[in-house]
């Protein structure tokens, strides 16, 4: 599983940051997503698709 | 046409009202007729709720919107009010965006979680205070609303002394029953009093949030006015409405109120649970359709507008079975009450941080913590946009 982000509709929310801060942080100046690693090791898959399902703008998706 | 108007008043206080109650349980969306004699929709359904949410193809502007309810909002639209810019919650896309870009950096998980320590202290030194001059105590005064008041003043940069005017300002505000003159007097105080402190900001800025803003130089003093405006007032009245209702619904659920006390490390879920069971913003929000859009078979027509029920999306037995029960150890994450989509709160790492905070530190403090008079005599807020408790007597 690899994780895409699209940091131009991101919100900042930090739902993804909150769910799966192994892989997701957010930037200094605009709260934007920021993948800290793209592939999602099998014992995080689960995690990973909570937090794109929490996601509230679309932003992140992993296939 | 419908003849359903909608419910305010939960009857049992941790409920929804049963007027919703019945409805949820029979469709997820209803035709409901508005103040203005508009037939719009109510939506209780969790799926339909993320789905209006979510799409594009609703606006948030005011000026579209039909009110649910009599009252001032009906008026203010006859008038053609013109909301304060920066007020960027009832915006859409661009405006929105480029509002909401400037403040995302300031509420970053990471930065809610830099605040704990500071927020820690503000809410042992409320307890300080609470214990030295009781026990009784209103926990809504001594507690509840004191420390998101202190943490949002202290992040924007508002001295806290100034409080009781925009405390009273925020109480009318999100007052149903208040009247067109009351509250435009309300928005007018508060606005003047921002005005004034962004000039002082100009001259002598500070390592604040509204200082930041000031010298980013993105955005002229009116806009900054409205900016700060919503930040306060929203800093104000929804954590403290949690803090205070979730501490009635401990208190009536001791089984639960036991498990956090003896485990601190729940305090996550628990307040996930509590922010879903207790779903404090009862009155929308609401959405208006710009162009045809269907949901679960259901057309709404451009023009229409969809009042969203959250309390009742929250307990929606498809999303969440057994929704009518708290449970502090049920996965509660997905609720909506901090809404979804490009309006989802801005400030919900921040309450989240002050709730997980402040609920086991009171507990903790105040072991023996229970109601001073009976449940039925604390004063529920039905009449006001943002449920809770007018007032917590409470002893120890």
């Amino acid at each position: 599983m690899e994780i895409k982000a699209d940091t131009t509709v991101c919100i900042g929310a930090g739902m993804c940051a909150l769910t799966a801060p192994q892989l997701f942080d957010q930037s200094e100046d605009e709260g934007t997503v920021l993948v800290l690693q793209r592939e999602v090791p099998a014992e995080l898959e689960d995690t990973v698709r909570r937090a794109v399902n929490l996601c509230p703008s679309g932003a992140i998706s992993a296939s | 046409m419908s003849d359903l108007t909608l419910p305010m008043v939960r009857q049992r206080p941790l409920d929804p009202p049963d007027k919703i109650d019945e409805l949820r349980h029979q469709a997820h969306m209803h035709r409901m007729t508005y103040a203005d004699g508009h037939v719009g929709w109510l939506v209780t359904g969790y799926a339909a709720a993320r789905a209006v949410l979510a799409d594009p193809r609703f606006s948030n502007r005011p000026e579209k919107m039909h009110p649910p309810l009599p009252g001032r909002m009906e008026l203010l639209r006859r008038q053609g009010f013109k909301p304060q810019p920066g007020l960027f919650l009832r915006t859409d896309p661009p405006e929105h965006t480029r509002y909401r870009r400037l403040l995302t950096g300031q509420f970053t998980v990471r930065r809610m979680k830099a605040l704990e320590p500071r927020i820690a202290e503000i809410t042992e030194e409320c307890l300080d205070a609470m214990e030295a001059a009781g026990p009784p105590a209103d926990l809504v005064q001594a507690f509840a609303l004191p420390i998101p008041s202190l943490v949002i003043c202290e992040l924007l940069g508002v001295p806290y002394e100034d409080r009781a005017r925009f405390q009273e300002d925020a109480r009318v505000l999100f007052n149903l029953e208040a009247g067109l003159e009351e509250a435009l007097a309300a928005i007018g105080s508060t606005m003047a009093y921002l005005r004034d402190l962004i000039g002082r900001k100009r001259k002598e800025p500070g390592d604040d949030l509204l200082s930041g803003l000031v010298e980013g130089g993105e955005l002229d003093d009116e806009e900054l006015t409205g900016v700060g405006f919503l930040l306060l007032i929203a800093g104000h009245e929804t954590t403290a409405n949690m803090l205070g209702l979730g501490t009635y619904a401990l208190l009536a659920n001791p089984g639960q109120l036991a498990l956090l006390r003896a485990d601190p490390s729940l305090a996550d879920n628990a307040v996930e649970e509590l922010l879903r069971y207790l779903t404090i913003i009862h009155l929308g929000p609401l959405r208006s359709a710009e162009e045809d859009v269907e949901i679960e078979g259901n057309l709404i027509r451009a023009g229409e507008t969809v009042t969203l029920s959250l309390p009742a999306a929250n307990r929606d037995p498809a999303r969440f079975p057994g929704g009518d029960t708290l449970d502090l150890t049920r996965p509660a994450t997905g609720h909506l009450t901090f809404g979804h989509g490009i309006h989802q709160c801005l400030g919900q790492q921040l309450a989240r941080a002050e709730m997980r905070l402040a609920y086991p530190a009171l507990l903790r403090r105040l072991p023996g913590l229970r109601l001073a008079v009976t449940p039925e005599e604390v004063p529920m807020r039905s009449d006001m946009s943002i449920y809770g408790v007018h007032r917590l007597p409470v002893t120890w």
